[in-house]
Parts: structure tokens; C-alpha cells; sequence
């Protein structure tokens, strides 16, 4: 292999890939041969940045030169410029990437600075279609050193100590998992790995896989060898084409090389990886459902006990963890239990990848070690809310989570204090809200996701939702009684007491969460049939000030003929026949009609 | 099997550790409602109505799926567990067909059963009743109504664990769940083989049998436990009698056969009271068949056979038993055509 002076890293994450970084790569490669450079500069499609608002993104090294919202137009003058000139073209620098005149590289930049990369390592760094670039960044060393160097109680003690917790979101330690795997009794076992992330706008394990797809082929041999398994599943949801792809690819590669497959690394060991795809079943994220989804059944959760640990798939001793779980067990391994512990706090150790969204404006992956607080996340990293409107709450956990406010901006990001405060850790997905946000219609959301994807089996979850998703849209719609409240909690308390998985178990904590701390909310909506952040429709006027000029065009538009008014006066509508489409309102020349 | 001793409602006891704590439960006299359980099933834990509170343990459990544990504290009728049964029974019933008063099922329905005992009001119900009103009346001996079913998933586990055909499953999801055929075709098309098992398992009415007879469960005279004269099993069957008729045929759990039916035996019983049913045997007389007394019969069935043994031989005979014999009526059949007529033209219709 030659050297280069050069590398240009263009994002191939699903974010950058669908606002066309495939064909700014192309692009690269014709303007590189156009200006003769292609033995000085080499161009590599990688996993994801992160920073997905600022797609597609395209980092030029040794400098470090951060381009964002790159079009294929900027291509050949970032290819005269920089590479052939060696002058970094400011203008199409990330905006935080240049502080007056300095130019600071990636690395440098604010949304960067703060994180701590260990799960995301590899990520936006190398090209994971091809092996030897994974192995350049210490790949396959730790399976390497694991089956010629350790017995298997060595490596399970070795997680063991290191404090690892399933990053899923239970936070059920990783160690004691395997342990439990490793004492179970069975004729074969079985390694799998939860792919199926579903929660709406998380996106950590898909990046994952997607940028550093051998991470976690690896962490499932090592998986395999300390408890005593030669088989393992990756089961991934179809709706990831480019992370099935990904994965497809780099098992081949494995497999040719022999990472994977029999007698590895010239020992006993063999180990042999399927990947099963999911049909898009959110409820297949839950263990037991998962198994029944890889056995070829339908995806419905089994009463535990048994632990799939005791008898998982096939009724056979299983290891199931999540892929950012399996994605800290190489750095474990290589780096020692010890330096895993010095990151993040005592009984949270590590890092947690969060995908953040919602009104914030560093949209993206972050990688964050533990403890650090939602405030440090959401203004440090995340660069505070858009347009200078009002924080309003944080949503962790998904679906499963709650909603948190300005109150507990200063809490600690751990499993157990998310847990306290009547949120969750969950998968990863936090979303801030805004000023706009009504915290009923948020708890609406969320329940009209559970509530669709509830698997229908256990009588809780699958009429207790819908009738609880039944009382919000009342009170969204101005005929909420305020009886519904205690309804509502009711149903909640009962649902999370007696529902047969974590699905339904977890489904009431944003309508408890946001009745915790936005009751006045509820109560303004179902009292004063109002909805302060004008979002619930059914409780907003449209209303004509008297900034009117009388112009008339607002009655030309309104399909309902509800507005009158003569000329040159003040127009009026009228509510009972309003259906607040909102035609008047764009059509109005001097914005004197507003929806409130 | 190694006993260990838990405590249930403030009693110790000791139970064999690999029971469930429902069998732990039912075996020391404490009541817990079912709706999907099963001793014959694997437990599937759907319903949530047999839900315990077990100290130590985060939310309820099923006790139908959760096994004993040593030192285990167990409170079967707590405020807590209480309060989930009537709110699983409440959302049950929110969606519950009304007709209990036309029911056939009524008088012998869990639903009923447990809202009675829980004070479920029918009326206070603040949420709307969704009806799909999808009635499959396509099989000849069964009817499944959609409306009154509360997916209890006994039907679909007694198919496939018991009956070993899985004709039915659950299709889509959530609050769209329902039981359904292949391809929601109508039961007719599917592998059912009408057997019945399906319906005695049916906790409320959304599986019935078609039937023309009128009786109400609590005016039942008696149940005959009987054999099933269909064929050689010997499967054990309850005669369900109403006015001297019986009107519906039930199958035992605890039976040698499991509650376990055929399409015969579950449903063939109407012959029973039908009008042109053989009771006595006829002689064709001058082509005719008529009626006569048995004493007459055997008679000319004796004569013929003498006139046959000694104009033809002994091998002119042939003897064909039926299935709906016992292996006792076979033994004596063979009996007589290998010792007294001596011919070993002795054979068996197998099938019925």
C-alpha cells in the first residue's frame, strides 16, 4: 500500500447518504484524476459523523478541515483549493469549524469536543467495507488475545469487572449476563445480538453498524468463546438497508479471513454468525420476542421465567445484547476493565451514545461519557434551541421513557438517576422540546407509537393503551373531563404493574412523566380548552386583528365561505363554520389572521 | 421432587419446587382467576388475571408461568393485585359484546363469572365499544363471533399443543389482534378439522356450538359421564342433559382423552332424539322391510344361518365387526365365527 498525503472522508451514514453524499464521492473521484492527484490523495466513504444536521459532511485530514451541507457543485473547488492548492476553502467550512479567521479542525469544534468516542471510535474514521481497515485500528486483536490468552471465566470476569450495563436501555449488567450464560447447561448455546432498534429517531446502533460493522462481528466471537457458544444470530430489521448491506459484507470479509468461521486463530474455537432480518416489529426489540421472531414464529413476548439465558432460542442457553453493548467489548478487552471504569461515573461506567433531535440545533449522534448532565448535552454539545425560543423538556427513553424539565437540567446522565426522576436511560433517543411543544400532544405521540406497536397478546397492554391513547386525543380535542386525569393514571399505574413485557410495562411513563411535571397542561386543555404552545387543533381560533385592510382576499379562499366583511373594513369568521385550513392565513398580504 | 416452603397470604406451606405458584396456590385452597390458563397448555401468561404480588419483585407476576421459589412471600388478594384484575376485567369488558341476556354461554362464562365476583359495573364502562361484528358461520358444527372474544389465545394453543393441526392463529397487531384462519379466509377453508377442542376451551362465548336447542346453563338437569360409542378409544365424554334431552356434549380435562374430542363424538349426538332412528329390527317381507320383535329376528337370523352352515360350509360365512365396537363385543364376535360356525373370515371395518 502506497502513501498518500491526503484523505478525504465522506460520510456514507444513512443521514449524508440520502442528501447525496454518494454522488459528491463519485464526484471526488473524477475531479481527483482530473487534477492528476490520485496518487496523493486517497477518498474513503465511512460510517457516520454524527452530525447530521450539517449533511452531507466531507473532513479532509491531515488538517481536519470540516465541510458541511457540501453540494456536488462544491466538489471541484474544494479539489483546486485544498487538495491541489492546499488552500482550505473557508466558506464551505462547518460555521463553528471558523472562528474569525481560525480555522480549527474537527476535532476542535464544540460538538465534538465534549464527547468522549469509544463506542463511535471508529466511526467517520474508517471505511468499514474493507477489513483492513478495521484491523489497522487494533480489530480482531482483542479476539486474537481473548481465545489464545484467556480462559473463558477470565474473559466474563473481565466484563464483569468493568461495570458494564446493557446499553438497550434496562442498564441489567452485561457481565453478570454472561456469567449466568456461561453456567447454563444446554447440548449447544447461542450468542445473538439485538439489532432491531425501533424507538422513533434513534439511530445509535444503525450508525454503528454502519460505520464500524466488525466491532460487533468481533464482540459476538468473543461473546461466543467465553460462554461456550459457536452460533450466534444478528438480528437486524430490514427497514437498514445500508447497515444489512454493511454487515453482509464485512462477514464475508471475515469469513475469508478467517476471524470467522472454524478453528480461529489456529485454535478449538469455531464460531459461525447468521443474520436474520426483521420484519419492522417494534415489539421484536424485546428479548423473548426476538427469540420467537429468530425461531420463525410470530414476534410475541414469553412469560420469563425462563431467562433466555436459561433457555433462549430454541430453548437453548442464549446471550442477547444490544449492538452498542457488544460495541464496548473490544475496548474492554484491549484496554482493560480498569480504564473502562475511568470513564463515566461509579455505578455507570462508560459512555452512552445518544441521538439527539427535536428543537435543538446540533441535530446527531453524540457520544457522551456518564454522568455528564442534560445541560452540558443539550447547550454545550447539542448548541441550545433554535430561533431563541424557550426550553421546555427533555424526552430520554423513547417511548419507554419519560419527559424531564428546566428543573433536572443540572441532573446527571446514569441509568438510576434517569430512573429516579421517572425517565429512563433507554436506547439513546432524546428529544428536546420547545416552547412550541404541548407536553399532551408529545404523550399522545408516543402512546399512538405504543399503541400500534403493541404485539396484542396480554390484555394490559394491548386494550389498556389504546384506551389511554382514546383519553388524550379527548382532551387534545376539547372534550376531556377532568376525571380523565385519574383515568389516565390510573390505567398507567395498572398497565406498568401488570403488562407482560417491557413494551407494556414501560408504555404509560411519558403520559406519567408529563402529568408529573405539566399537569397545569392537562388541566388548561380539559378547563380552559386551551392549548398554550398552539399545537392541539381542536382548541385553536382562527382570528382576524385588526391590522386588516379589508382587501377581501382572505374570502375569495376560504373554502367554507365562513368570512364576511366589506370592503375596506375589518373582516370577521365565523368559528362554527371554520375548519381551520389555514387558507386565509397564507393568503392574507399583512398577516392580520392568526391561529391561536 | 425436593419441597421448599413459601408463604402464601401469611400461611407457610410446602410445596415440590417445580410447581408453579398457581399450583401451589389451587393445591393449599387459595383462589386465582384464570382466563388463559391451562394445565394441558404451556403457559402463555396473556390474560394478566392471575397476577400475585411476590415481595421483592418490581411489578405483579402471572403465578400461571412463575415457578416457586424457596422463601418466596406470596399475597394472592392484595388492594394491589386486586385493583389490576378489575382494571384487566374493565378493559376486557369495555370491548365485550353486551348480549349476555341472549348468550348462549351465559351461566357458564368465566368473563361473566369473574365480573360478577369483581363488581365489574356493565354500564359505567367510559370508554367506546368497538364492534367488528364479524361472525364466521361457515363451519357445519361451530361458530366463532369476533366480538366476544377476548384473545385469550386458548383456542390457537389447543389447536396446535393438543389437537397437533394449528389451523388458527393470531392475526395483526395490537388493539387489531384477532383470531383468524390462514390468509383470513373463513374457517371452512382452513385445516380445521372441526374436532371441536377448540370450543370446549373457550372461556366466553366467542366460540359455540351450532345448535337449535334452548336451554339455559343454570336449568342443566345433570351431566352422564360416559364412553364414546364412536369407536374403540374409548374417549370419555359428559352427556349435558336438559329436559330428559342432551343438549350439548362436554369433554373432561381429567379425562383419559384430556378433554380431547373428535368432530363425532364433540358433535355427532343428535341422532340421539331424531325421529327415523332404528330402534327395532326390521325384516323385508315380500321386498318390504318390516318392523318386528327381536325374538322374531334372531330367530330367522339362527334358521339362515343353520340352512347356510349345512348347504354351503363353513368358509360361505364371513363376519364384519364394526368400529363403534369394544374390544369385548370384537372378542365375542370372533369368537363365534372361529369356534362355533368355523371360519376364519373374520374382519374389521377400522374406519368410521
Amino acid at each position: 500500500m502506497s502513501l498518500v498525503r491526503s484523505h478525504v472522508l465522506i460520510c456514507g451514514g444513512t443521514g449524508c447518504t440520502s442528501s447525496g453524499s454518494m454522488s459528491i464521492h463519485e464526484k471526488f473521484e473524477v475531479c481527483i484524476k482530473k487534477f492528476g492527484l490520485e496518487k496523493e490523495v486517497k477518498v474513503v466513504k465511512t460510517g457516520c459523523f454524527g452530525l447530521c444536521e450539517a449533511g452531507p459532511i466531507v473532513v479532509v485530514y491531515p488538517e481536519g478541515a470540516f465541510y458541511s451541507h457540501v453540494k456536488v457543485e462544491d466538489v471541484e473547488r474544494i479539489t483546486e483549493e485544498h487538495l491541489y492548492k492546499g488552500r482550505i476553502v473557508k466558506e464551505l467550512l462547518f460555521k463553528q469549524a471558523l472562528e474569525g479567521d481560525v480555522i480549527k479542525s474537527v476535532n476542535e469544534v464544540q460538538f465534538y469536543k465534549k464527547q468522549k468516542r469509544v463506542v463511535l471510535k471508529n466511526c467517520g474514521i474508517i471505511n468499514p467495507e474493507v477489513i483492513e481497515e478495521y484491523i489497522a485500528f487494533d480489530g480482531y486483536k482483542a479476539l486474537g488475545k481473548v481465545v489464545t490468552e484467556m480462559t473463558q471465566q477470565e474473559v466474563v470476569d473481565e466484563i464483569k469487572k468493568s461495570g458494564l450495563r446493557g446499553r438497550g436501555g434496562g442498564g441489567f449488567p452485561t457481565g453478570l449476563k454472561w456469567q449466568f450464560t456461561h453456567d447454563a447447561i444446554g447440548e449447544e448455546k447461542y450468542v445473538a445480538c439485538n439489532a432491531d432498534e425501533g424507538d422513533p429517531g434513534a439511530f445509535m446502533d444503525r450508525s454503528v453498524l454502519e460505520g464500524d460493522p466488525h466491532a460487533i462481528i468481533e464482540a459476538m466471537a468473543i461473546a461466543g468463546y467465553a460462554i461456550g457458544a459457536s452460533k450466534g444470530f444478528i438480528y437486524i430489521r430490514a427497514e437498514y438497508p445500508i447497515a444489512v448491506d454493511r454487515l453482509e459484507i464485512a462477514l464475508k470479509q471475515a469469513k475469508e479471513l478467517g476471524v470467522i468461521g472454524d478453528n480461529i486463530f489456529g485454535t478449538d474455537f469455531s464460531f459461525d454468525l447468521e443474520i436474520r432480518l426483521g420484519a419492522g416489529a417494534f415489539v421484536c426489540g424485546e428479548e423473548t420476542a426476538l427469540i420467537e421472531s429468530i425461531e420463525g414464529r410470530r414476534g410475541m413476548p414469553r412469560p420469563r421465567p425462563p431467562f433466555p439465558a436459561n433457555k433462549g432460542i430454541f430453548q437453548m442457553p442464549t446471550l442477547l445484547n444490544n449492538v452498542e453493548t457488544y460495541a464496548n467489548i473490544t475496548q474492554i478487552i484491549l484496554n482493560g476493565a480498569e480504564w473502562f471504569r475511568t470513564i463515566g461515573t461509579e455505578k455507570s461506567p462508560g459512555t452512552k451514545v445518544f441521538a439527539l433531535g427535536g428543537k435543538i440545533n446540533n441535530t446527531g449522534l453524540v457520544e457522551i461519557p456518564m454522568g455528564m448532565t442534560l445541560r452540558e448535552v443539550i447547550y454545550d454539545i447539542g448548541g441550545g434551541i433554535p430561533d431563541g425560543k424557550a426550553f421546555k423538556a427533555v424526552q430520554t427513553g423513547g417511548p419507554s421513557g419519560g419527559c424531564l424539565t428546566y428543573k433536572h437540567l443540572d441532573e446527571q446522565i446514569t441509568y438510576d438517576n434517569l430512573v429516579s426522576l421517572g425517565s429512563m436511560m433507554g436506547s439513546g433517543g432524546m428529544i428536546v422540546l420547545d416552547e412550541d411543544n404541548c407536553m399532551v400532544d408529545v404523550a399522545r405521540f408516543f402512546l399512538d407509537f405504543t399503541v400500534d406497536e403493541s404485539c396484542g397478546k396480554c390484555t394490559p397492554c394491548r386494550e389498556g393503551t389504546k384506551r389511554m391513547l382514546e383519553l388524550l386525543n379527548k382532551i387534545c380535542e376539547g372534550r376531556g373531563e377532568i376525571e380523565d386525569i385519574a383515568r389516565l393514571e390510573n390505567l398507567a399505574v395498572n398497565i406498568k404493574d401488570s403488562a407482560l413485557c417491557g413494551l407494556g410495562q414501560t408504555a404509560p411513563n411519558p403520559v406519567l412523566s408529563t402529568i408529573k411535571n405539566f399537569r397545569h397542561e392537562y388541566i388548561s386543555h380539559i378547563e380552559d380548552k386551551k392549548c398554550e404552545a398552539g399545537v392541539c387543533k381542536a382548541l385553536l381560533k382562527v382570528t382576524i386583528t385588526d391590522k386588516c385592510i379589508g382587501c377581501t382576499a382572505c374570502t375569495k379562499v376560504c373554502p367554507v365561505d365562513c368570512i364576511s366583511g366589506n370592503r375596506k373594513e375589518m373582516h370577521v369568521i365565523d368559528q362554527n363554520l371554520c375548519i381551520k385550513c389555514g387558507a386565509c392565513i397564507e393568503k392574507c398580504p399583512v398577516n392580520a389572521i392568526i391561529l391561536k | 421432587m425436593k419441597k421448599v416452603e413459601i408463604s402464601i397470604n401469611g400461611k407457610k406451606i410446602e410445596v415440590p419446587s417445580n410447581y408453579t405458584i398457581l399450583e401451589a396456590a389451587r393445591e393449599n385452597g387459595f383462589r386465582i382467576p384464570t382466563l388463559c390458563h391451562d394445565e394441558r397448555l404451556k403457559p402463555s401468561g396473556a390474560c394478566r388475571m392471575c397476577v400475585v404480588e411476590v415481595e421483592g419483585a418490581r411489578s405483579l407476576v402471572t403465578s400461571c408461568s412463575t415457578p416457586v421459589r424457596m422463601g418466596m412471600v406470596i399475597k394472592t388478594n392484595s388492594d394491589r393485585v386486586v385493583n389490576s384484575r378489575k382494571t384487566t376485567l374493565e378493559l376486557l369488558w369495555a370491548d365485550h359484546n353486551y348480549d349476555c341476556l341472549t348468550c348462549n354461554k351465559a351461566g357458564n362464562c368465566e368473563l361473566q363469572d369473574l365480573c360478577y365476583e369483581y363488581d365489574i359495573d356493565p354500564l359505567a364502562s367510559p370508554y367506546i365499544k368497538y364492534s367488528t361484528n364479524h361472525v364466521d358461520k361457515t363451519n357445519e358444527f361451530y361458530i366463532f363471533d369476533e366480538d366476544k372474544c377476548i384473545l385469550c389465545g386458548k383456542c390457537v394453543r389447543a389447536c396446535a399443543e393438543l389437537e397437533g393441526v394449528g389451523a388458527i392463529s393470531f392475526s395483526q397487531r395490537g388493539h387489531y389482534t384477532h383470531i383468524s384462519h390462514p390468509f383470513e379466509k373463513e374457517m371452512l377453508l382452513s385445516d380445521c378439522v372441526s374436532c371441536g377442542t377448540c370450543v370446549s376451551v373457550c372461556p366466553t362465548g366467542a366460540l359455540m356450538e351450532k345448535t337449535n336447542n334452548k336451554f339455559r346453563n343454570w336449568d342443566i338437569d345433570k351431566k352422564v359421564t360416559t364412553t364414546c360409542t364412536y369407536c374403540g378409544v374409548g374417549c370419555q365424554l359428559e352427556l349435558v342433559v336438559h329436559d330428559n334431552k342432551v343438549v350439548r356434549i362436554d369433554a373432561p380435562a381429567d379425562s383419559i382423552n384430556k378433554g380431547i374430542t373428535c368432530v363425532k363424538g364433540k358433535f355427532g349426538y343428535k341422532f340421539i332424539d331424531r325421529d327415523d332412528r332404528l330402534k327395532m329390527p326390521l325384516i323385508r317381507k315380500r321386498g318390504k322391510l318390516v318392523e318386528s320383535s327381536w325374538e322374531e329376528a334372531y330367530d330367522l337370523i339362527v334358521s339362515k344361518m343353520k340352512d347356510t352352515l349345512e348347504n354351503h360350509g363353513a368358509d360361505s360365512f364371513a363376519a364384519l365387526s364394526s368400529a363403534r365396537c369394544t374390544n369385548e363385543e370384537n372378542y365375542v364376535l370372533q369368537k363365534l365365527f372361529r369356534g362355533v360356525i368355523k371360519t376364519n373370515n373374520v374382519d374389521h371395518c377400522a374406519r368410521l
